[in-house]
């Protein structure tokens, strides 16, 4: 990919730390994010699927840089955004934006539209108010509202509407990358499409490249130029959407590809519907982590935990099945 | 403004507060008497055409002496919230946002002050900075600063993780510019709604201490003042301890009215956190 690449994440990894306080130590540790790399090209849209508390919420905000992380490397254009000073965050912060879940909770029901969608051009450039106003002007028509709906109250919009602004407000300072958290998780199915549609409309016409988080793969197949599936913290496989959705070759991708709902009557299939819960990200069981929940589980998955490799061009998994290593092992 | 108006608690207690700030306001350029000034010839009448609600042991003119005692009152009332509102809303803001140790410290220190019965140690601090309605003032204030860092700390640390103002920062707003363009206006009715409730308080506590005399000092007329004065004649004049008493009660319940109502429309979700 060479230059072609816009982000770069290495072996990123944080960690919360569990109860403790004033003068107590923590009781535990939770790596939400355990060990997670991969990379971002310029233009491309990259889903990142997992179920709730799989920590893909976490990685959305690190790179950003709106948390520290406990370790590892995150670069963005080249330039590794944890040792930046601040003066240059403040330029990167016009490069990298972010979209939310929820419009209700990430629009400030106090600001008007027009201080809302400028917030981030106003803190990062020099230009005057009547500027802004018509840069934010473009961006609501651009996102399908009105120039006339600057003047306007978040409550006064639907929750279609309220997602738009929110585009909106990370589109004014024509960033080269947006985390898109759950963009459309929280709206109609309806309104679902047209937000989608929009994101890809829009990608296009500006060179956006996405991180697309969300826990429903109907609507990252149909974003993404590559998928990433995360299990408690690691990604456990990486692959192009077409080959994901073809040739999955980690067992719970193939759970998950098995528990999408498919729109035809006659079509049966049998799912292979995952057993148990997700374990406590507190007490994650040793080896792989989902070994208590793999149907292929063998020895060695219990004891070592697998790492990422390149199984075909550009698909990784990280899973003893792929490995070469891993067939030697003794199957139960 | 309808929205209030709908609301039965808003109504009452603004009518009730309004008829205390502007018997307060007309006391300043016309009351009936002067308030002052003593007439031994009419001491202790009762009430009467010419003073409607009687006068006391000096003849001032009881009527005149309500109107100006709601001044201090109301003056007690705005500068203790003022003193509270002003340092609590900064010692909240800072524990919701350093937390750890500042928030350790600033709410252990609350708790304390909590922990002491704030008229006995209102008492305490008059007697020692001596009676003065300015003394009587910064005791009662102080008093009100944990009240408001409380809340004010509880509703900026929910605020602190709502989407806004992650969007902030994620866009190159300053946590300095964050807390007054985000948090502060999403405080401000909370803040609006234990200002009123604590106006009413004070107003309460004005009148205690002026009543043990370590509040208001005469001659200036004070509601809690006229009943300590009140109590040696209460057989004979018993007017002179009804009417500043009915005051205290009328202007405490219109602004705790006031404050229900505006909870009640501002802000239906807030427990009341005292």
């Amino acid at each position: 990919m060479g230059d072609r690449t816009l982000l770069q994440v290495t072996g990123l990894v944080k960690s919360f730390p569990l109860g403790g306080g004033f003068l107590k130590k923590p009781s535990g540790w939770v790596r939400a994010v355990d060990g997670v790399s991969f990379t971002v090209a310029r233009g491309e849209s990259f889903g990142l699927v997992g179920e709730s508390g799989c920590g893909k919420t976490t990685l959305g905000r690190l790179i950003l840089r709106l948390m520290e992380p406990t370790s590892g490397r995150v670069t963005f254009d080249g330039k590794d955004i944890f040792a930046m000073p601040r003066t240059e965050l403040l330029q990167l912060r016009r490069r990298m934006q972010i979209i939310f879940q929820d419009p209700y909770s990430s629009l400030d029901p106090r600001m008007k539209v027009e201080a809302i969608v400028t917030e981030p051009l106003r803190a990062t450039s020099n230009r005057t108010r009547s500027q802004r106003r018509r840069v934010a002007a473009e961006i609501l028509e651009k996102v399908g509202l009105r120039a006339g709906d600057l003047d306007k109250y978040p409550h006064e919009f639907s929750g279609g509407q309220r997602q738009r602004i929110g585009v909106a407000r990370a589109l004014c300072v024509r960033p080269d990358l947006i985390v898109a958290d759950e963009p459309v998780s929280a709206l109609d199915v309806s309104i679902q499409a047209q937000v989608i549609n929009l994101l890809g409309d829009l990608q296009e016409e500006m060179e956006l490249a996405y991180v697309f988080i969300s826990h429903d793969l109907s609507v990252v197949e149909h974003v993404c130029d590559r998928i990433a599936v995360m299990y408690l913290g690691s990604i456990m496989e990486l692959a192009p959407t077409v080959e994901f959705i073809r040739q999955p070759r980690h067992p719970y991708t193939e759970a998950l590809l098995k528990a999408v709902p498919f729109p035809d009557p006659h079509r049966r299939s049998e799912p292979v519907l995952l057993e148990g819960d997700v374990p406590s990200p507190v007490d994650p069981p040793t080896g792989c982590p989902f070994h208590p929940r793999c149907a292929y589980c063998f020895d060695r998955c219990r004891r070592e935990k697998p790492s990422s490799e390149e199984i075909e061009p550009d698909h990784w998994t990280a899973c003893w099945l792929n490995s070469g290593r891993g067939l030697e092992g003794e199957q139960t | 403004m309808k929205r209030f108006f709908s609301n039965l608690n808003f109504t009452v207690g603004f009518t009730m507060s309004l008829v205390v700030v502007l018997a307060a306001v007309l006391s300043l350029v016309w009351t009936p008497f002067d308030a002052d000034k003593m007439n031994a010839k009419n001491r202790l009448q009762g009430p009467s055409w010419t003073h409607p609600l009687g006068t006391d042991q000096y003849g001032r003119d009881t009527l005149s002496r309500v109107m100006t005692g709601a001044v201090s009152s109301i003056i007690v009332g705005l500068v203790t919230v003022a003193i509270g509102l002003s340092l609590g809303v900064l010692l909240g803001l800072a524990s919701a946002y350093f937390g750890k140790f500042v928030d350790e410290v600033i709410m252990r220190i609350s708790d304390l002050l909590f922990g002491f019965p704030a008229v006995l140690t209102a008492i305490l601090i008059t007697s020692i900075l001596g009676p003065s309605m300015i003394n009587a003032m910064l005791a009662i204030g102080i008093f009100y600063i944990p009240v408001f860092a409380r809340l004010t700390r509880a509703v900026a640390m929910t605020l602190w993780e709502r989407e806004f103002i992650t969007a902030a920062r994620a866009g190159g707003v300053g946590e300095w510019t964050i807390t007054w363009r985000h948090v502060l206006p999403n405080i401000l009715s909370p803040l609006l709604i234990q200002g009123t409730v604590q106006f009413a308080v004070a107003i309460l506590a004005e009148a205690s201490l002026s009543y043990l005399g370590l509040g208001t000092q005469p001659p200036t007329a004070s509601w809690g003042r006229m009943l300590n004065e009140a109590q040696t004649f209460m057989s004979r004049a018993p007017w002179m301890a009804i009417f500043p008493g009915l005051a205290i009660a009328w202007a405490v319940l219109g602004f705790n009215l006031l404050g229900d109502g505006l909870r009640d429309t501002l802000d239906p979700k807030m427990v009341r956190m005292r």
